[in-house]
């Protein structure tokens, strides 16, 4: 059992092992995430009923949820490979980290931008300093600062401390983003999707959503992988197994 | 596991652990400034400051919104259910701004006991329910009401 | 599956969404535009360097043969 898992481990930690298996799943996984995003969307925009309230403009939420659970989700993964980087020394998981960083970036970026769009016909406003959207804006510079980080060094030994020490920093903010909207008076309302107990959505509006998370977690794992193996080809192009791919 | 690493490993936890315990004293010395309104009770009871540009939001009160016959100048309440504060407010509201409902809005707290407001917004909660279901909801809860009602003479 | 309808009575009304079609449609437009060049960063990014290294490559060995 112990050996299993350390050839596991060993080649998880091989970025030649990663970059050949990825390979072969990416095509399958593309086509999943195609399918499940193209697929939600339409759902979500023609054939979910309308809100009682909100009208049509709730229709944002399928994009607007789907991203923000994949900006917060996402930087959990991104500071776990940094302490895996850290402790282990591996490679592979900082090369991870920092692929994680632009597309977690990216996620938030749209989280905010949706919600802004989304406030317009709802609050009646673009953007409020509610506690819910400041620590969410605090999310995008904690991505952007371990991307500028991740890029500031010559040496990559330092860089990936750098990057590892901040994006573990950085965790302190995804419970008080979950949190805030209970915690404080905001304008954000409080969540609908709630880890324990009921969600106050119709089924008819939820399946939609649902197939737009399962969606954008494939999205995540496959922009994640792309990003990865771009980075192993750059850091790798001296060894011999790169040179054979060409 | 080898000594380096669990000195490393200790490191890591060290570092979450520190910037939770920082943020965290932080943001419970600023508690009262993360907040983005002023409840109704903690304005009558003198908590919010007068003639600054404050916020105050709270449920709409039933049956208090009028608009005035020769101007735009709306007034209504907002009540957190402890205090109600009312409102004064010339302008646009925002579509889903109705009576019952959570709102919003930007002013001043003048010593004369009215908020006047200059921006006012919604707020919507967290439930999302087709219009059928929604109206069927609420038959239902009238129903129910109606059928207290007609109980209660007898007790 | 079967109770699936679609919500809007023709295209018109779908674009229009009640008033907030330009909502809803700018943050879709928005997102996709944003989601597919995220996604193909990597992709290009690749071909990239696959490419200056084959350059490379043949620029090496051609130097290395006399």
């Amino acid at each position: 059992m112990w050996q299993f898992l350390k050839t596991w481990y060993h080649r998880l930690a091989s970025p030649k092992w990663f970059y050949h298996t990825s390979g072969r799943w990416l095509p399958y996984l593309a086509a999943v995430t195609i399918l499940l995003l193209v697929s939600g969307a339409i759902w979500g925009l023609g054939f979910a009923p309308e809100d009682a309230r909100q009208g049509n403009s709730y229709r944002i939420i399928y994009i607007h949820v789907p991203v923000s659970v994949l900006a917060l989700v996402g930087y959990y993964l991104m500071a776990v490979a940094g302490a895996i980087a850290l402790i282990w020394k591996i490679k592979l998981a900082d090369m991870v980290m920092v692929s994680a960083a632009p597309l977690g970036a990216v996620l938030t970026f749209l989280a905010l931008l949706t919600g802004s769009i989304w406030g317009k016909p709802t609050w009646g406003t673009y953007w409020e300093w509610d506690a819910r959207i400041t620590s969410m804006l605090v999310l995008l510079f904690l991505y952007l600062g371990v991307l500028a980080l991740s890029r500031a060094f010559t040496s990559r030994d330092t860089a990936y401390k750098a990057c590892a020490i901040l994006s573990l920093v950085g965790t302190v903010n995804i419970p008080i983003i979950y949190k805030s909207v209970d915690w404080w008076y905001t304008l954000h309302q409080p969540a609908t999707i709630k880890l324990t107990g009921g969600s106050t959505i119709h089924p008819a509006m939820f399946k939609p959503l649902l197939v737009m998370i399962i969606g954008f977690y494939c999205f995540y794992a496959l922009v994640l992988i792309l990003n990865t193996r771009a980075e192993i080809l750059r850091r790798e192009q001296r060894s011999a197994w790169v040179r054979e791919l060409i | 596991m080898k000594k380096a690493r669990k000195q490393r490993l200790l490191l890591v936890i060290f570092i979450v652990v520190v910037a939770s315990l920082g943020v965290g004293l932080v943001l419970y010395a600023l508690r009262d400034n993360i907040n983005l309104f002023y409840s109704p009770l903690q304005v009558q009871s003198g908590e919010a400051p007068f003639d600054t540009r404050i916020r105050v939001g709270g449920e709409v009160v039933t049956g208090s919104f009028s608009r005035a016959s020769d101007s735009l100048i709306a007034t209504f309440a907002v009540t957190d259910g402890a205090a109600q504060v009312p409102v004064q407010y010339q302008g646009i509201l925002p579509d889903l701004f109705a009576e019952g409902e959570d709102a919003v809005a930007v002013g001043r707290w003048s010593r004369e006991g009215v908020f006047e407001a200059e921006e006012v917004m919604a707020k919507h909660d967290e439930e999302y329910t087709p219009p059928e279901v929604a109206e069927a909801r609420e038959q239902a809860e009238k129903v129910k009401a109606g059928a207290d009602q007609s109980k209660r003479p007898d007790n | 599956m079967s109770d699936l309808v679609f919500q809007f009575p023709n295209v018109n009304a779908f674009l229009a969404m009640n008033g907030h079609g330009v909502y809803v449609w700018s943050a879709y437009g928005i997102s996709a535009l944003v989601l597919l060049s995220v996604a193909l960063a990597p992709v290009r990014r690749r071909r990239k360097l696959l490419a200056a290294m084959a350059s490379r490559l043949k620029h090496e060995t051609g130097n290395g043969t006399p």
